[in-house]
C-alpha cells in the first residue's frame, strides 16, 4: 500500500531562496546543426519529437533535398543514420557495419560535413549504467567509421544513455527502436 | 547573484520551571525500531500557545508539521485533535495526565511559539511520557526568522524522535532532484531542491539542458550533478547559497557523469568515459590530483564512498553483468560484494557505513534493497515496473528512490521506504521528479 505524505497543513512560505535561473545558451556544438534541422522537419520516424532541449539531435530531421545525394537529409532518410542494437549490447550486427559501411562512404564523398554520433539505451537500465553503455555503442560506430577510412578529427561522439527515447512505449517493439547509434551529420569541423 | 539568508536557527534548554522537571532518559515510552512489526506509539500534540498576536498564524502549522512528520514515519500515530479532551493554553500550566491516558495518548507534545517585532520567531516545547506522568527529558526552544518556521517545526520533531526512539532524526533536512516535465522523448529537466517532505520547492538551474543525479556535498552546501550543456555529459558544481556553478574541471571532450563527493567534502569520485570505455576516477574539487581508479576494459560506475573515506563500492560488468564491488579508496583491487540472481547498480553507501542500497533489476523487475557491505544480509524493500537510485536518509533509517511508470505517459515519482521494507510512500511534488538525493540534516 502507497500512502502519500500528509500534506503541510499551511504553506507559509516566506520566500527566502530565490535561485536565478538564468544560464548561457547551451548546446553551441549544435547551433550549426538546428540551421540545417530548420529546413525539413521530416523524420525517419513517425512520431518523433522534435530536436528536444539538450542535444538529441538524431530525432529531428536533417537538411537540404533528400533528391540530393550531398545533402544531410539524403543521409539521414536514404542511407539511414541509425544502427541497432540487441539488449544490453554494443557489438555492430552484419546489418549494422553494411549501413555504416554507406555512411562512411558518404562521409568520405561529402568531406564538408563533420557528425556527433549519438549513443542510445532503453529504458530497461539504470541512469549511469545506460551512459556507459551509450558511450560503447557511439564509439562502437565511431571505430567502425574510421576503419572505413573517415577523419577521427570529422568525428565526435556522445552518449544519451536513456534519456532521449525515440519510441516511448514501455515494449519491446520500442525498446529495440531505442537501443541505436544515430550519426548526426553537421556542417563544418567539429573542433 | 542573491544570495540565500542563511537561517540562524538558535536551540536553547528551557528554565526548568520545578524541580519535578528532572530529567528521565529512560522509562517505558521507547521504540525499538530495530523490532519487527510495531504498533505505532499514539501521540497528541495539541495546538502550540500562540504568545503573542504574531505567533498566531505559526502555532497551528508549527504543530501540524510537527504531527505529520512523526505520522510519516509510521513508527507513531497521531491522536486527532477533535478527540483531545485537554486544550492547553498555557505552556507552563500542569500536564494533566489523565485527560491523556483517557484518550490513549502515551506521548504529549506541549509547545509554544512567540513572535517578536523583529520578526524573530521562538518555538519552546516539552515532551510528556503520559503514562509515567512525567516529562521526558528537557524543554527546548528553537529561535529563528518566521521564514524559517517549517524548519522548526522540524526540528521539534527531530528531538521528539530521537527521545523516543534514541536515534538521530532525519526531518530538518533538504532533497536535491531532478524535476521533469514534458513527453517523454523530449523531457525537460532542472535540478530542484525541496524539504524532505516535498514542500518548499525551489529549482537551481534552469530547463535548457539535461541534468542528471544531483548530489550533497557532506555539509550540504553544494551540489554535484551532470549537465548537457555544452552538448556533452559533464560534471558541475553548483553552490545551493549563491546558485552559481561551474565545470569541474577534468579534461575537455571526455564525457563525465556519476559523480559524488567523498566525506571530506573535497574529494570527487566519478565516472569517465573515452574510447568508449567508462572508468572510475578521483579528483580534488578544484581540479586537483586527478587519480585513475580502476583501468579494465568494462564498465566501471556509479561509485560511493564509505562514510570513513577508506572504501568505494561501485558497480561493474566485468563479470558480464552489472554487480557491486568495493575497493580501496585509492582503486586496487575490488571484491564483488553482489551475488544473488539479476544485475546490480547503482550502490550507496548508508551514512552508518553497515549498510549498501542498491537498485536490482530481476526479470524484468526493478528492486531497491539493501545488503551489508560484505554482501550478506540482502534484502529487497521494493519492486515496480522501475525503481532506481537509492538515497539514505540522514540517520541511515530510509530510503528515498525514483519509481517510473511504464508506458508513453510514463512519469517518474519520488518515493520513501524505511529499510525494514515498510511504510511505502510517495513524496508530494507537482510534476515529474526523479535522482533524489537527501542532505544531511541540517544544523
Amino acid at each position: 500500500m502507497t500512502d502519500a505524505f500528509p500534506k503541510p497543513a499551511r504553506n507559509v512560505t516566506v520566500p527566502e531562496f530565490e535561485p536565478k535561473t538564468t544560464m548561457e545558451k547551451p548546446m553551441k556544438i549544435y547551433s550549426k546543426a538546428i540551421i540545417l534541422v530548420a529546413a525539413l522537419a521530416l523524420s525517419a520516424c513517425s512520431g518523433a519529437g522534435r530536436f528536444g532541449p539538450g542535444g538529441a539531435g538524431g530525432i529531428g530531421g536533417a537538411g537540404g533535398s533528400v533528391s540530393d545525394p550531398a545533402s544531410p537529409a539524403y543521409f539521414q532518410q536514404t542511407i539511414g543514420d541509425r544502427v541497432l542494437f540487441p539488449v544490453d549490447q554494443a557489438t555492430l550486427t552484419a546489418e549494422g557495419r553494411d549501413l555504416l559501411t554507406l555512411q562512411a562512404r558518404w562521409l568520405m564523398t561529402n568531406g564538408d560535413y563533420s557528425a556527433i554520433i549519438e549513443g542510445h539505451a532503453d529504458e530497461q537500465g539504470t541512469r549511469a549504467y545506460n551512459l556507459a553503455l551509450g558511450a560503447r555503442r557511439s564509439n562502437a560506430v565511431h571505430e567502425y567509421l574510421i576503419s572505413q577510412g573517415v577523419s577521427p578529427a570529422r568525428l565526435k561522439t556522445v552518449t544519451f544513455g536513456k534519456e532521449r527515447p525515440i519510441a516511448i512505449c514501455s515494449v519491446e517493439s520500442c525498446y529495440s527502436q531505442n537501443r541505436r547509434a544515430v550519426t548526426v551529420i553537421a556542417a563544418g569541423g567539429t573542433s | 547573484m542573491k544570495t540565500i539568508q542563511v537561517l540562524g536557527l538558535v536551540l536553547a534548554l528551557i528554565g526548568l520551571p520545578s524541580a519535578t522537571f528532572a530529567q528521565q532518559s529512560s522509562g517505558p515510552l521507547r521504540i525499538e525500531i530495530t523490532d519487527g512489526v510495531i504498533e505505532p506509539l499514539p501521540f497528541a500534540v495539541p495546538d502550540f500557545v500562540a504568545q503573542t498576536p504574531a505567533a498566531q498564524e505559526f502555532a497551528q502549522s508549527i504543530s501540524a508539521v510537527i504531527a505529520s512528520d512523526l505520522a510519516a514515519t509510521g513508527l507513531f500515530r497521531e491522536i486527532p485533535k477533535d478527540a483531545h479532551i485537554a486544550r492547553p493554553t498555557s505552556f507552563d500550566s500542569p500536564v494533566q495526565y489523565s485527560d491523556w491516558k483517557a484518550i490513549n495518548a502515551q506521548a504529549l507534545i506541549k509547545g509554544a511559539v512567540s513572535a517578536g517585532a523583529d520578526g524573530k520567531l521562538v518555538v519552546k516545547f516539552r515532551v510528556f511520557d503520559v503514562f509515567a506522568d512525567a516529562q521526558l527529558g528537557d524543554g527546548l526552544q528553537f529561535g529563528g526568522s518566521t521564514g524559517s518556521w517549517r524548519r522548526m517545526a522540524h526540528k521539534v520533531a527531530d528531538a521528539v524522535y530521537s527521545r523516543i526512539t534514541g536515534e538521530g532524526g532525519y526531518f530538518d533536512s533538504r532533497v536535491v532532484f531532478v524535476s521533469e516535465s514534458g513527453p517523454k522523448n523530449s523531457r525537460l529537466k532542472r535540478l530542484a531542491i525541496m524539504d524532505y517532505d516535498g514542500a518548499n520547492v525551489q529549482f537551481l538551474t534552469d530547463s535548457s539542458s539535461i541534468v542528471l543525479a544531483p548530489r550533497f556535498s557532506p555539509t550540504g552546501d553544494r551540489v554535484l550533478y551532470t549537465s548537457y550543456e555544452t552538448g556533452f555529459p559533464r560534471i558541475y558544481v553548483l553552490d545551493v547559497g549563491t546558485v552559481k556553478r561551474r565545470a569541474l574541471d577534468v579534461q575537455a571532450e571526455a564525457m563525465t557523469f556519476a559523480p559524488r563527493f567523498g566525506p571530506d567534502g573535497r574529494t570527487v569520485v566519478f565516472s569517465l568515459s573515452q574510447g568508449g570505455n567508462t572508468d572510475i576516477y578521483k579528483m580534488d574539487i578544484d581540479g586537483r590530483d586527478a587519480q585513475r581508479l580502476t583501468s579494465t576494459p568494462s564498465i566501471e560506475t556509479a561509485p560511493s564512498f564509505s562514510p570513513d573515506g577508506a572504501r568505494i563500492v561501485f558497480e561493474s560488468d566485468r563479470s558480464g553483468t552489472q554487480q557491486l564491488y568495493v575497493m580501496g579508496a585509492n582503486g586496487g583491487e575490488a571484491t564483488r560484494i553482489s551475488f544473488g540472481k539479476g544485475r546490480y547498480g547503482t550502490p550507496v553507501w548508508s551514512p552508518r557505513g553497515d549498510l549498501v542500497a542498491f537498485t536490482k533489476q530481476a526479470n524484468g523487475r526493478f528492486h531497491i534493497g539493501v545488503m551489508r557491505s560484505d554482501g550478506s544480509e540482502e534484502r529487497l524493500l521494493t519492486a515496480s515496473f522501475l525503481d532506481e537510485g537509492p538515497t539514505w536518509s540522514p540517520n541511515g533509517r530510509v530510503i528515498m528512490f525514483t519509481r517510473e511508470t511504464q508506458g508513453a505517459s510514463g512519469i517518474p515519482a519520488l518515493y520513501s521506504v524505511d529499510i525494514s521494507g515498510r511504510n511505502l510512500r510517495r513524496v508530494p511534488i507537482d510534476g515529474g521528479a526523479s535522482d533524489p538525493a537527501w542532505s544531511p540534516l541540517l544544523k
